[in-house]
């Protein structure tokens, strides 16, 4: 046995040879700022549009105490594990002053306690998960979160729809679907002051393709809306799904649902769905969205995505909470970004709660003619 | 065997000193990746004592890992902090209050991991060959969907943040030491004879009075174990777990890693964890973008996860022994190697290199 | 619960059902030739339906002329397949082929991410075969009545090829004994390679009539019908066709029934085909058609 130990020994060493003499220089006349976003594997989608809109902004707006800013951008490829090394790299290798992310709560998630460790103030740009800034004095971000989009669908259901019986599909292994459906269920019991108001409620998993069996169920309820939050691949299946078995009351979801690929699977049956999000292109809210609009559509020719907006709002964000510290010490950088209240965004005024949980208007689009049509604006 | 002995010390003291000097001038970002070296050996090292050295194809690796994980995560966590993340559903009691320092902790997990072991084995390893492959992978990803759906106990798809940061390289190394000894020992008793018995010739070996079930469920219970306690590990060293961790996709890089080793060595499964781990991180460009100074290569998502799977059929087609087949890298093997010249002096080398940088 | 809603169940389980078991008949043939499960099945099932989209989509062949030609390139692909990761470890520990199984699974599933993207993509639907009919207060898709047919038509001819015909007798001594069955004259790679072209095949028609019914196709889609057509294989007694087309009917029924009766537990869907795989394991090894061996491939 003894003689194994030589194997660790030795793994050990080729390491040690492999890593030694990794030196970075530091060039004081560049503040560097981590874009850590996952730009391969399943979120990778979400990723390159939050990138695409952060890279417009350092176009626009590439120098701040008259220093340039150089983006270094750190794939996490989708997954804890490589997103934890993703951040290590930035905080510890690249030294970077501030970071930018991630799409998807549960990758925030596993850089929290190294951006905390490290010092360094992480702006989330469309991560909604309450848990990421929960105990993070780090962890700010740009969008509202969980409870903020459910409560916002509760209200819609219960004033404009006058919907008084609801039934709930969630994507049950997906943290921000749970968040939704559960916050629209205790919102919409209190708006009816019904406790059986949620007639019916149906799980499934990721990767699904078949929900005939709860939809059949729901079906039996009667209820006067449908709320399905989940990705929008599964969300689309389901929506057609229910048409084909004659369910034709109102269907409503979150923010996930604004992709191409929910269109494009969907075809007619998603015609009429309703949901929240953070940004509509037809209703520029603030100065910088116009420009924003103007610029990003020269820039990648196509309408911008929500989440290209929130990108590009958490990289001015951070600029502006190091010209108001005047310095790149990023202690006094997370004490102005904590401060910031009415920041003027692209995707509207952001003012930061105590828990670093952006507080801002959420946008309502419903699909028309094929195409998602601005609807309505709610106050928080 | 006095030449053994002192060699053995010696090689402890230089890894010691390594630890040491890692610990302390290395950045977070290489000490997090030998951290997950050694982690990886740890499940390299369970999974072989079952699949190679035992001859029981088991695929459930992931689940293992995942029970592991949150016990551990789950008697760590403080309880505000439980608090706080379980804000939809309120954790149930007593599990509220548990709290157990962090290698008490670790050892609860890989026991209970044990013991879902020992109640999956009575049924599953009456199976053989593909049929036991198939059901310890079901059993595996049973194990995830009850885990996503027992929100007052897991917080479901929400996962688990918070767990305080305690492994560091003296606990990853020295746990993977641990591990080492632990099989290593095993397989060098009598009841390691009766394993690889079983794995040559199930027939021959129960003709010899070998009890079958007895020992397979022994190698199928220290295997979890272990790997509970990897599973363990790696939730405490990213401070964050959720189910969609301990998918199919984690035992096959823990596969890849013993296959490439050579299914019945426990060298192999170190060096191979270490090689395996370092590559991953080492061909991100792959999946990125290739720089050539005068052209530039798009990378094309997924690519190394292509190299992966072809290098695995690769090495079962044409090597089938992997790197070390079953045998073991030994000291006397070493000595009497002609590569002992270069190695010694690459590792006068780096000693004074390490000197040097102090 | 109604009559009527109880029929609208039992119409969706048959639905799913009769899916299951037009794949499962690929897995069980397969497994009946080499006793192996063939993890990269589903991958295969995966990619016809790619090849179908390029060719509707990309390429705007029709789809009565793209489906057939799609039939033929799945089994050339599966032959392929079959070829490269398990022909040269016919001698070989099963653990060996085993690796190689999933190996080869892994590749396709990447390759398709690489090359496909990892986005899903729309399945084009002709509406011939998503029109919705209604039978009293019970919706039921046209392509509810067409795939049991299509897996009838598949079963007979099987079972027709297996029992009655040269290749299907040489199909059966190469399942009993591949030493023998050389020794008997019989080209036993050959047989083996066409075994797995007609799975594949079977496959390819499984992977279109998914595609109909879950109009949605993405690399990672192939491993859950996968994993649940080799139970349903194992169920009905896998090598036995009539049993995987029994063990789909079961399993897509007791799905649907599962959750129709205990709504709470539908987050535990998939977990039920495990649990369902293992007490079958258990208590009747051989499934539920496993005694008449003699129609073995």
């Amino acid at each position: 046995m003894k003689r194994n130990l030589m194997l660790f020994f030795m793994a050990v060493l080729v390491v040690a040879v492999a890593i030694t003499g990794c030196g970075e220089k530091k060039d004081s006349n560049v503040i560097k700022i981590g874009v850590f976003e996952p730009i391969t594997g399943a979120n990778a989608a979400g990723g390159q549009l939050e990138v695409e809109g952060i890279k417009l902004a350092n176009k626009l707006y590439p120098e701040v105490l008259g220093k340039k800013v150089e983006l270094v951008i750190a794939d996490n490829k989708s997954d804890k594990v490589e997103a934890a090394t993703a951040a290590a790299r930035l905080v510890e290798k690249e030294k970077v002053t501030a970071i930018i992310g991630s799409w998807g709560s549960s990758l925030s998630m596993a850089a929290g306690d190294i951006v905390k460790k490290g010092k360094v103030p992480t702006v989330g740009a469309s991560c909604t998960n309450p848990l990421v800034t929960k105990g993070n004095e780090y962890y700010f971000r740009v969008c509202f979160i969980d409870p903020f989009q459910g409560t916002v669908m509760a209200n819609y259901a219960f004033n404009k729809l006058n919907a008084k019986k609801a039934a709930i599909v969630q994507e049950v292994s997906n943290d921000y679907a749970v968040g939704l459906a559960n916050y629209f269920t205790e919102n919409f019991k209190k708006l009816t002051g019904d406790p059986n108001c949620v007639v019916a409620v149906a799980n499934y998993n990721t990767g699904d393709q078949d929900f005939s069996a709860q939809l059949t169920n729901i079906k039996s309820k009667n209820p006067d809306v449908i709320f399905a939050p989940g990705n929008f691949t599964e969300s689309a299946l389901l929506i057609s799904q229910a048409r084909k078995l004659g369910i034709t009351c109102p269907i409503i979801g979150g923010d996930t649902w604004e992709t191409q690929e929910f269109l494009d699977i969907g075809k007619k049956a998603v015609e009429g769905v309703v949901f929240s999000t953070f940004f509509a292109s037809e209703t520029p809210i603030t100065n910088e969205s116009k420009t924003f609009l103007e610029e990003y559509r020269k820039e990648y020719k196509k309408e911008p995505a929500a989440v290209a907006a929130l990108g590009y709002d958490a990289y001015i964000l951070i600029l502006d909470a190091i010209k108001r510290a005047g310095t790149t010490d990023t202690v006094k950088i997370r004490e102005e970004l904590a401060k910031t209240t009415n920041f003027e965004g692209a995707a509207g005024f952001i003012s930061l709660d105590e828990n670093g949980d952006a507080v801002k208007d959420a946008v309502i689009k419903h699909v028309k003619d094929g195409k998602f049509t601005y609807l309505d604006t709610i106050k928080p | 065997m006095r030449r053994n002995t002192i060699l053995t010390a010696i090689a402890l003291l230089l890894l010691i000193g390594f630890l040491a000097f890692a610990d302390n001038f290395f950045d977070l970002y290489l000490v997090r990746i030998l951290n997950l070296c050694a982690i990886y050996a740890i499940l390299g090292l369970s999974m072989n004592l079952i699949n190679g050295f035992t001859g029981l194809f088991s695929l459930g690796h992931a689940g293992f890992m995942a029970v592991g994980a949150y016990v551990t995560a789950l008697l760590t966590i403080p309880p505000d902090v439980k608090k706080q993340i379980f804000y939809m559903t309120p954790i149930m009691s007593p599990l509220d209050v548990m709290n157990l320092p962090f290698p008490l902790a670790l050892l609860v997990g890989g026991l209970l991991t044990a013991f879902v072991a020992y109640l999956i084995g009575a049924p599953a390893l009456k199976l053989k060959g593909d049929y036991l492959a198939i059901a310890t992978l079901g059993f595996g990803e049973i194990i995830r969907v009850i885990f996503t759906n027992t929100q007052s106990i897991t917080n479901g798809a929400l996962g688990l943040k918070g767990i305080p940061n305690t492994t560091n390289l003296w606990w990853s190394f020295g746990t993977a030491l641990f591990t080492l000894v632990v099989i290593a020992s095993l397989i060098r008793s009598s009841y390691g004879r009766a394993l690889m018995a079983i794995r040559e010739d199930e027939v021959a070996a129960e003709s010899m009075g070998i009890h079958l079930a007895k020992h397979k469920n022994l190698s199928f219970i220290i295997g979890a174990f272990f790997a509970g306690i990897g599973g363990g590990l790696l939730g405490n060293l990213l401070g964050t777990i959720d189910p969609k961790m301990f998918t199919f996709t984690l035992t096959f890089n823990i596969l890849l890693i013993i296959v490439l080793g050579g299914m019945g060595s426990l060298s192999g499964s170190v060096i191979s964890a270490f090689v395996v781990t370092i590559a991953n991180e080492w061909l991100r460009f792959l999946d990125e973008q290739i720089n050539l100074g005068f052209m530039v290569i798009q990378g094309k998502v997924g690519t190394r996860m292509v190299v992966f799977s072809v290098l695995l059929m690769v090495v079962v087609l044409f090597y089938r022994n992997g790197l070390m087949g079953n045998r073991e890298l030994t000291w006397d093997q070493l000595c009497n190697s002609k590569i002992w010249r270069g190695l010694s002096a690459r590792k006068r080398g780096t000693a004074i290199a390490e000197g040097g940088e102090k | 619960m109604t009559f009527d809603l109880f029929l609208q169940h039992l119409s969706n389980g048959i639905s799913l059902g009769s899916l299951y078991a037009l794949i499962a008949i690929g897995y069980t043939m397969v497994y009946g030739i080499l006793r192996l499960i063939n993890f990269a099945h589903g991958d295969i099932f995966m990619m016809a339906t790619y090849f179908a989209f390029f060719g509707i989509v990309t390429f705007g062949i029709p789809w009565y002329i793209t489906f057939p030609v799609i039939l033929v390139l799945t089994a050339l692909l599966g032959m392929t397949v079959e070829a490269t990761a398990y022909r040269p470890l016919r001698d070989a520990p099963k653990i060996s082929i085993l690796i190689s199984a999933i190996g080869a699974s892994f590749l396709l599933e990447n390759l398709a991410i690489v090359l496909f993207g990892g986005v899903p993509k729309p399945f084009p639907t002709p509406d011939v075969f998503t029109d919705v009919v209604k039978i009293g207060t019970v919706s039921i898709q046209k392509l509810t009545f067409y795939i049991p047919v299509v897996t009838v038509i598949f079963l007979i001819g099987l079972t027709y090829l297996i029992n009655k015909t040269k290749v299907g007798m040489a199909m059966r001594a190469v399942s009993k004994d591949h030493e023998t069955a050389r020794v008997m004259g019989i080209n036993v790679n050959q047989i083996i390679s066409l075994t797995f072209g007609i799975g594949s095949t079977l496959a390819a028609v499984g992977g279109i009539m998914w595609g109909l019914k879950f109009p949605q196709i993405s690399p990672l889609m192939g491993v859950i019908p996968g994993m649940k057509c080799f139970i349903a294989a194992v169920i009905g007694g896998i090598g036995n066709i009539k049993g995987a087309v029994i063990g789909g009917f079961i399993l897509g029924v007791g799905e649907i029934l599962l959750v129709a009766f205990l709504p709470d537990l539908t987050g535990y869907r998939d977990a039920f085909a495990f649990v369902l795989l293992i007490l079958i394991l258990l208590y009747k090894p051989t499934g539920i058609m496993g005694e008449q061996i003699a129609e073995k491939v």
